[in-house]
């Protein structure tokens, strides 16, 4: 095999990593302050998805421009089911959270179904098939763009919980909750606004990967699991560890459908999960 | 005998002569509706019993389908003897799992995402397995529906019909004698409590593992049973994680940790999903996704507003709570 496919591939592999990265941030920043698992994630993004190629479909509206209002909307739409279904389940036993969220799931999924059918359907932009050439490597133009967003995004949240006000709140809340309440924290509304940011970061994870891949509803279950995945092997809870994760995942990916089949590439992403679950339970890139 | 064991006589009663009234159509459903209540029996024993949360059931199913029929088909091992295999091999998954989570303290959330990531592992396994057939299926030869062939499990299903009684029954006696024995006091110590259990000096791997190699065993049984009735296996179907979640759905509505709870929860569940197809073919709007849309919403309600299932309440109406059944609902 030449090194230039395999390094092709591996920076394939790390750009689309970088998508999956701010889709699985989404999941941890949730899991990290509202203590919930958003068992509805990959379903999000998938609505995500379906509304960017509803837009190009419609309008022939680069996906890249409804970023900003998607990103507001999915706000809105986390910061509601927090506010609503949610948050009357917090202190719940965990299995009942786990099928309030799989219920949401399950009616997302089949709403996109009965919307939009089973079809896959894609977004084809002006320029989706440029690449960049530098040295031996070839990089899709598009998937460098979508890279360049998720980056951009991460760092954009990382500001907002290290510089805002209310991100510091919200990092009060999830390190000492009764201390965050004793000093007069609004903790419903913090963690309203949390799931709204996580439920942001997946909407507009959804937004760039419905220009990398065809979209189909069944996508929504699938990337829930995915999400899974990369949050425990980053370590759930952990913001770096998920853009690592995402990264290891997405790598892992492109090299497993190199070696393997295509389609046995997600055996190897759960191998990982349960390997880490094993043996670093607290995920890779994490202190105990 | 008390009041609740003469009902449930009845009740069986009532089911074995049931056949003589029924019509295909009928026997399917009560099929589907035993079937469910005995799968819904086998995860609650490890979730409703002893608190650990699977949403990977559908593993078990899939391992036992595939290794009695896979052994009826290559080798003619008749399905009873293929059962033994089947819950063998599911023990020995669900022993992996258990220890994998247990040794390293791996609970709640965490574990029920180790048991969907083995399931998902497993199915895509299956398709790339081409001795049972891959993404393509596996199918068991099909003979002619008027035979009673008990001993290959081929034939009518009206055998199928007592076939699933037996197992809901059966799954019924089991949890039973779980519950009222010294490992269903040490299951639900440790559901309640797994620090005052251990305390207490109960070994909390031990039972922890016990449990969740009785419902694999359980399961398998169930596994088997789907290969034989229905005769074709895909991994896309039996491993899916849509399945697990069919299969939590009956205890869950009927009440998690009950004894009725899971044969409540699938008599209603399956002719409330019945109804939804009747209603909708005859509205003439049979879209892909609508039954399942109206799923969700009775799960989301059900866990919102009746978070211990329907039974117990019911159980209080008819002056049943002093019965073994929600002595701890």
């Amino acid at each position: 095999m030449p090194l230039d496919a395999v390094l092709n591939i591996v920076a394939s592999g790390l750009l689309t990593g970088l998508v999956y990265g701010l889709m699985a941030l989404g999941l941890s920043v949730i899991y990290g302050v509202v203590r919930i698992v958003n068992f509805a994630h990959g379903e999000l993004m998938a609505t995500a998805m379906y509304a960017a190629v509803f837009a190009f479909a419609l309008a022939d509206i680069d996906p890249l421009w409804i970023l900003a209002p998607l990103a507001i909307g999915f706000f809105g739409i986390g910061y509601g089911l927090q506010r609503v279904l949610v948050n009357p389940f917090i202190g719940r036993p965990e299995h009942a959270q786990f099928i309030l969220l799989l219920a949401v799931a399950l009616i997302i999924v089949n709403v996109l179904l009965v919307a939009f059918g089973p079809d896959a359907r894609s977004v084809q932009v002006p320029y989706a098939l440029d690449s960049y050439e530098i040295g031996p490597l070839l990089i899709d133009k598009v998937r460098a763009i979508c890279a360049a967003v998720a980056l951009v995004t991460c760092a954009i949240l990382f500001a907002i919980f290290r510089y805002l006000s209310f991100g510091k709140a919200i990092r009060a809340c999830a390190d000492n909750l009764l201390g965050a309440q004793v000093v007069g924290l609004n903790v419903k509304h913090l963690y309203a606004l949390t799931f709204g940011l996580g439920t942001a970061c997946v909407g507009i994870a959804g937004c760039l990967m419905s220009m990398l891949i065809d979209v189909t509803p069944g996508l929504g279950p699938a990337y829930t699991l995915l999400a899974f995945v990369i949050v425990i092997i980053g370590g759930l809870g952990s913001m770096t560890g998920a853009l690592a994760g995402g990264v290891l995942i997405g790598v892992s990916e492109s090299v497993a459908g190199l070696l393997f089949t295509p389609s046995a590439k997600g055996m190897v992403s759960f191998a990982l999960m349960i390997l880490v679950l094993v043996f670093r339970p607290q995920g890779l890139f994490r202190a105990r | 005998m008390n009041r609740s064991v003469v009902c449930l006589l009845a009740l069986l009663a009532v089911l074995l002569v049931l056949p003589l009234a029924l019509d295909r159509y009928l026997l399917a459903v009560m099929i589907l509706i035993f079937y469910f209540a005995f799968v819904g029996q086998a995860w609650n024993v490890m979730m409703g019993f002893c608190g650990q949360l699977s949403i990977g059931h559908a593993l078990y199913v899939g391992l036992g389908a595939y290794t009695a029929a896979a052994l009826y088909q290559h080798f003619g091992v008749i399905p009873w003897v293929g059962m033994l295999v089947a819950v063998a091999v599911c023990v020995i998954a669900a022993s992996i799992i258990g220890w994998l989570a247990f040794r390293f303290g791996i609970g709640g959330t965490y574990f029920a995402l180790l048991t969907i990531a083995f399931a998902e592992f497993t199915r895509i396994g299956f398709e790339h397995f081409d001795w049972v057939g891959g993404t393509g299926g596996f199918f068991l030869k099909v003979v002619q529906q008027d035979r009673f062939d008990l001993l290959n499990l081929r034939g009518h299903p009206v055998m199928f019909y007592y076939l699933a009684l037996a197992l809901a029954v059966g799954g019924f006696l089991v949890s039973a004698w779980l519950l009222r024995g010294r490992l269903g006091y040490y299951f639900r110590a440790i559901r309640d409590n797994e620090e005052a259990a251990r305390a207490a000096g109960v070994n909390v791997f031990r039972y922890k593992m016990y449990a969740v190699q009785i419902s694999a065993a359980m399961t398998a049984f169930a596994g088997v049973f789907f290969a034989f009735y229905y005769n074709n296996l895909f991994p896309e179907q039996i491993f899916h994680i849509s399945r697990s979640i069919e299969i939590i759905m009956a205890p869950i509505i009927g009440g998690i940790g009950t004894l009725f709870g899971p044969v409540l929860g699938a008599a209603v569940l399956t002719l409330v999903s019945e109804g939804i197809n009747a209603a909708l073919e005859v509205g003439g709007h049979e879209i892909p996704g609508v039954k399942q849309i109206l799923y969700g919403i009775a799960l989301g309600a059900s866990i919102m507003f009746m978070p211990h299932g329907i039974w117990p309440g019911i159980a209080r109406r008819l002056g049943f709570e002093r019965s073994q059944d929600d002595e701890d609902a």
